[in-house]
This record gives structure tokens, sequence and C-alpha cells, in this order.
């Protein structure tokens, strides 16, 4: 089953709610703990992305019983050098964002640590599209 | 799912139905049918938000009488720091002590000592490699709502004893120690400001509890009072310090352990807040959280007589006083086994639609389905808490579309209508209306 989720760029008030209704769901289907948990810092992560960097994108999420796939769709300025961008601490968040407490350069990093699977691709000018995937996996203690 | 105790419970004789409580359950425990308050029990977590709201006092917490002290040898009382901030000011809690134990007890135990040892064991505990930041045991209700809620983040809990079960296994040692008493003649009675702490101590998250029961603070309060102005009470000396007093309110524990960054957040709807920042992966740059589920801490738990405001100011005056007085010496474990909880806290999850993971999708397809049926007024008159939660309480059968007011109107509407139609259909002996009105549709 799928979720989509329509992200203003630079609302803040609203950052955040997609994901926890993603976190929700996933409950609700009985999904394992730790996927769970990394789903939702992906899925959060990723919306804040759009609300930081672009001026509007889509969240998708696809639940199934052995993955969830999160897509974040967006129209903005793009990555130039997806893997700079994909270091610890790097940002091109304005330092207005940054006082808030975001853009701390994190949000990739987090995000490639959380999936199992991470596709990334970006125009400059034109926007970014990212799908990440995590497995269902059964925790080591049942 | 095993037979779960819950301290709190319906009066169903005083519940009107009224669906108050249904909005402020943290979890979504609560549903209103024929006419009632039901609880979902394994959703519960005891926080006594419902005590608090109920406008008909329906909602009550199963607490012990001081009648179960004849059940033992020897009893304890183990008074919450919080109760001394129900007294005025010039009663000092010598005095409150004093009174306490002319209610039957042989003796007293102080649980903010207890406080004071766990404050210790804390930063013992603060200073070794855990994930950031930790949060703390001290309030059962919200550790029972991270078991129903926030399942990924039990791991951050410290796995360290309340200062109550510590408080408890001092005095219980004590007595052994001093009067050669066996473990099962000594009975530990917690007063206690909120009905979380009874579920902790029937339900301990440890092996077992400390505790044997607990006495609302509310119902001997009166008592309390009473025996404050009787010439036969005599004042018991009061080992407290400012450290450990100030467990009692918001902040406090906080403040008796030393970490680079420490918050406190108050109030189970903020505590809610908090903990789903950090299950975002943020919040990392504190070491410590100390979170408790009553608004003010534990002075504004559900089962305490006093105002929350009053008892603040109440309890800023006495650690005031406290910190300003030397210490005295305390004999206190610095074994950090001592503390450690002997249990894992594990996951309660309360909240999935089906155990096979399939099913629930489809389960959750057909939740979207209805919710986005139903009108969003969340008005609460279907007995659930919100549009959303009657979907699902659809979707797993225990409910049906028709309880939506709105939807039962449109139903009712649609019948009206049929039923209308149904009357300007004529039988053919009067068809020659009908005539009439065909010819007059032929001119036109």
């Amino acid at each position: 089953m799928q979720f989509e989720f329509n992200i203003e760029g630079m609302n803040f008030t609203r950052a955040g709610e997609a994901a926890a209704k993603i976190k929700k769901a996933l409950q609700l289907v009985g999904m394992e703990v730790e996927t769970v948990r990394k789903a939702l810092i992906v899925a959060y992560e990723a919306e804040l992305n759009i609300v930081i960097h672009a001026y509007h994108g889509k969240l998708t999420a696809e639940v199934n019983s052995d993955r969830v796939e999160i897509k974040a769709e967006d129209k903005g300025p793009g990555i130039p050098d997806i893997n700079l961008a994909m270091k610890e601490g790097y940002s091109t968040a304005p330092p207005n964002i940054r006082e808030m407490g975001f853009g701390a350069g994190m949000g990739l990093p987090n995000i490639e640590r959380c999936s199992d699977k991470l596709e990334i691709t970006s125009e400059v000018n034109q926007g970014t599209q990212l799908l990440a995937t995590i497995y269902n996996r059964t925790s080591g203690e049942k | 799912m095993q037979q779960y105790f819950h301290s709190v419970k319906l009066d169903e004789n005083k519940c009107k139905g009224c669906t108050n409580c249904i909005k402020r359950c943290p979890t979504e425990a609560i549903r209103v049918r024929d006419g009632r308050a039901l609880i979902i029990e394994e959703r519960c977590i005891d926080c006594g938000e419902c005590i608090r709201i109920c406008p008909n006092q329906a909602k009550l917490a199963i607490t012990d009488s001081l009648e179960r002290l004849k059940n033992y040898k020897y009893t304890i009382a183990l008074p919450a720091p919080s109760l001394y901030a129900q007294f005025e000011p010039k009663t000092n809690p010598e005095e409150i002590l004093g009174a306490l134990l002319t209610l039957g007890f042989n003796d007293i135990y102080e649980v903010a000592v207890g406080a004071e040892a766990v404050s210790m064991a804390l930063n013992n505990y603060l200073q070794q490699d855990h994930p950031k930041p930790l949060i703390s045991s001290a309030c059962p209700a919200v550790v029972r709502l991270m078991q129903v809620r926030f399942p990924g983040l039990l791991k951050h809990i410290v796995s360290i004893e309340t200062p109550m079960e510590i408080s408890a296994r001092l005095a219980r040692e004590k007595a052994i120690q001093q009067y050669g008493l066996k473990d099962e003649e000594i009975g530990v009675f917690f007063i206690t400001p909120c009905p979380a702490k009874v579920t902790a101590i029937k339900q301990p998250f440890g092996e077992k509890s400390y505790v044997n029961g607990a006495i609302s603070m509310s119902t001997i309060y009166g008592e309390l009072l009473h025996r404050l102005n009787s010439p036969d009470t005599r004042p018991v000396e009061s080992l407290s310090g400012a450290c450990g007093v100030g467990w009692g309110k918001a902040g406090g524990e906080n403040h008796a352990i030393w970490c680079n960054s420490h918050l406190a957040v108050d109030g189970i709807h903020s505590v809610i807040n908090v903990l789903e920042e950090i299950e975002r992966g943020r919040l990392n740059d504190i070491d410590y959280l100390e979170a408790q589920a009553c608004t003010g801490g534990c002075i504004g738990g559900p089962l305490v007589p006093q105002n929350l405001f009053v008892a603040r100011v109440r309890m800023e005056k006495l650690v005031k006083k406290l910190s300003s007085q030397k210490t005295k010496p305390l004999q206190l474990p610095k074994d950090p086994d001592y503390f450690r909880l002997t249990k894992p806290i594990l996951p309660r999850p309360t909240l999935k639609l089906s155990e096979d993971i399939d099913q629930a999708i489809s389960m959750l397809e057909e939740v979207e389905r209805i919710t986005e049926d139903l009108p969003g007024l969340d008005c609460g008159s279907c007995g659930s808490p919100s549009c959303r939660a009657l979907a699902e309480d659809i979707v797993r059968g225990h409910a049906e579309t028709a309880f939506c007011i709105f939807k039962l109107r449109e139903r009712l509407q649609l019948l009206a209508q049929e039923m209308v139609n149904l009357s300007l259909k004529q039988p053919p002996a009067m068809g020659r209306a009908r005539e009439v009105e065909i010819k007059e549709g032929d001119t036109r």
C-alpha cells in the first residue's frame, strides 16, 4: 500500500507531519521496531530536506510486508555534487535555517545510515529524487 | 496478551459516557460503548489523565487502605517527596513524618533519601557510554507510554531502579538488620501521588517490587492534617536533603545529577512531543532527559490533594531551606549493581491491526479508505477519540460506520429521499393525473 504527501518548501510548522503519519501506519501494520525507527528517520530527514532546500515536493511511502520504500521528489535547486552532500556536516543550508537547529549537514548521512538501499539522482536547477529502501528484518530476539 | 493489572478503573454508576476522557487519553485507550467509558486494558498506561479530566469523578485509582497494615508484623511508610509540598510552609517535614507515623506505621523511610542514592547511581551511570539522550526511568507512566508508543526508544531508558524501589529495599534491609525480622513480616507502603506507581508495584519493571502496597496521598490527607494538630504527635527526624526532596517536582531530578546538558519535560502531551523528536534522531546533543507524565512532576499527580502551583512554591521554599542546611550523613550503598534494573524493558506492541503482516496491510488500506469517507470533525460522538480511530475500530470489528452520526444522517437522508420517491409513484387506478402530465410534456 502507498502513502503520498505533498510537502511545501520553508513550511517548518508542518514539517514532520508526513513522517509521523508514516510511523503510525507502520506501527499499525506491525513492522519490526527497528524497521519503524529507520523508516521514520529516513522519512523525516527526506521531508525536512524538501522543506529546507526545495520549493515543493512529494514524499511517498510504499509499504510491503518485507520492506518500506520511501521516495522523495522535489522541484528545487538540485544537488551539484552528491558525493559532497553525503558527507557528514556538509550543508548548504543558510544561516537562518541553522539557527533554527536544522541544516546541520546530517540529513543525507542519516538517511544513508538508516537505509538498506539508497539511490539519489539530481539535476541542478530542476530538482532531486531520492529512493530509500528499508527491509523489514525480524529482530534477533524473537 | 497476559492479564494486566491496572490501577485506573471506572465507576460505572458515575460514568455518563460524556467522551471527555477519550479525547484526553495519550494512548487512545478509552472508548465509549453503551453509554459508558471502556478502558482498553492493554493500551492503558495508568497515567491518570482521565481521572483528572472526568467531570463526574467516574475514574478512580485502586489504592490500598490503611487496613492492610494489619497483615504485617512490621510496617514502614514510604512518603514520596511530593508529600512535603502538600502542607503549609510552617509545617516542616519532621512534623509531617511524625503525623504519618501515628497512622499506624512502625517506621518511616523517606523516598527522598532513596532519590539521593539514585542520583549518585545516575551520575555514575551517565559516565559510561550509552545512546543519547538517556531517558529517566523514574516516572512509570512515561516508561509505559514508551512501551506502547515509542518501543524504538526503550534502549534509551536508564537501567536503574526508581527512588521508590530503592527506598523500599533500603527500608527493608534496615528493618531486617535492626530487628531480625523476616522479609515477609515487613509491609512497605508507598504514600503515592499517582496511580502509575501503584501499577509499578503490582507489575514491577524489575524482577520484583520491594513495596507491598500504595496508599493514596489524597485519601490520608485529611487524617494527616488532623494528626498534625494533635498533641500526641511527636516529630520524627527527617534525613532528606535538598537534592532528594527536589525529585518531587519537575526539574528536580536534573538538578540532582551532573551532566553537560539535560532537558526536563513534564505533562504527558509535552513528553510525547519530545519523545517524537528523539525518535526522529534529534536531541542527541542532550545527555539526559527527565520526563514526567504529570504537569509539574509528582506534585501535580492525580492523587495529590493540593493545587499544583501552590505545592510548587512550597516545594521550592523547602528545597531552598534544606540546601542552606548542613547535609546529614547518610549510609547509602555505592555498588552500581544495587541500583540496576534486573530485567530489560520490553515493547508492548498494542497498536498492530493483525498478527499477520499482509493482512494488516490490507486492513490499513481499509482504514485509509474509511477515514477518507468520514467527516473528519473528530467530534467523539461515535465513542472513538477521532474519525481516524473510529476507522481503525471499524476495521478491527469493534465499531460500525453507523456509529458516526453524520454517516447515519446521510443514510437517513437517502432513506427519506427513497420514501418520497416511492410516495410519488401512483397506482394504475389513479393513472389519470399522470396522463395529464404527459400531455403537458408533449405540448412543450
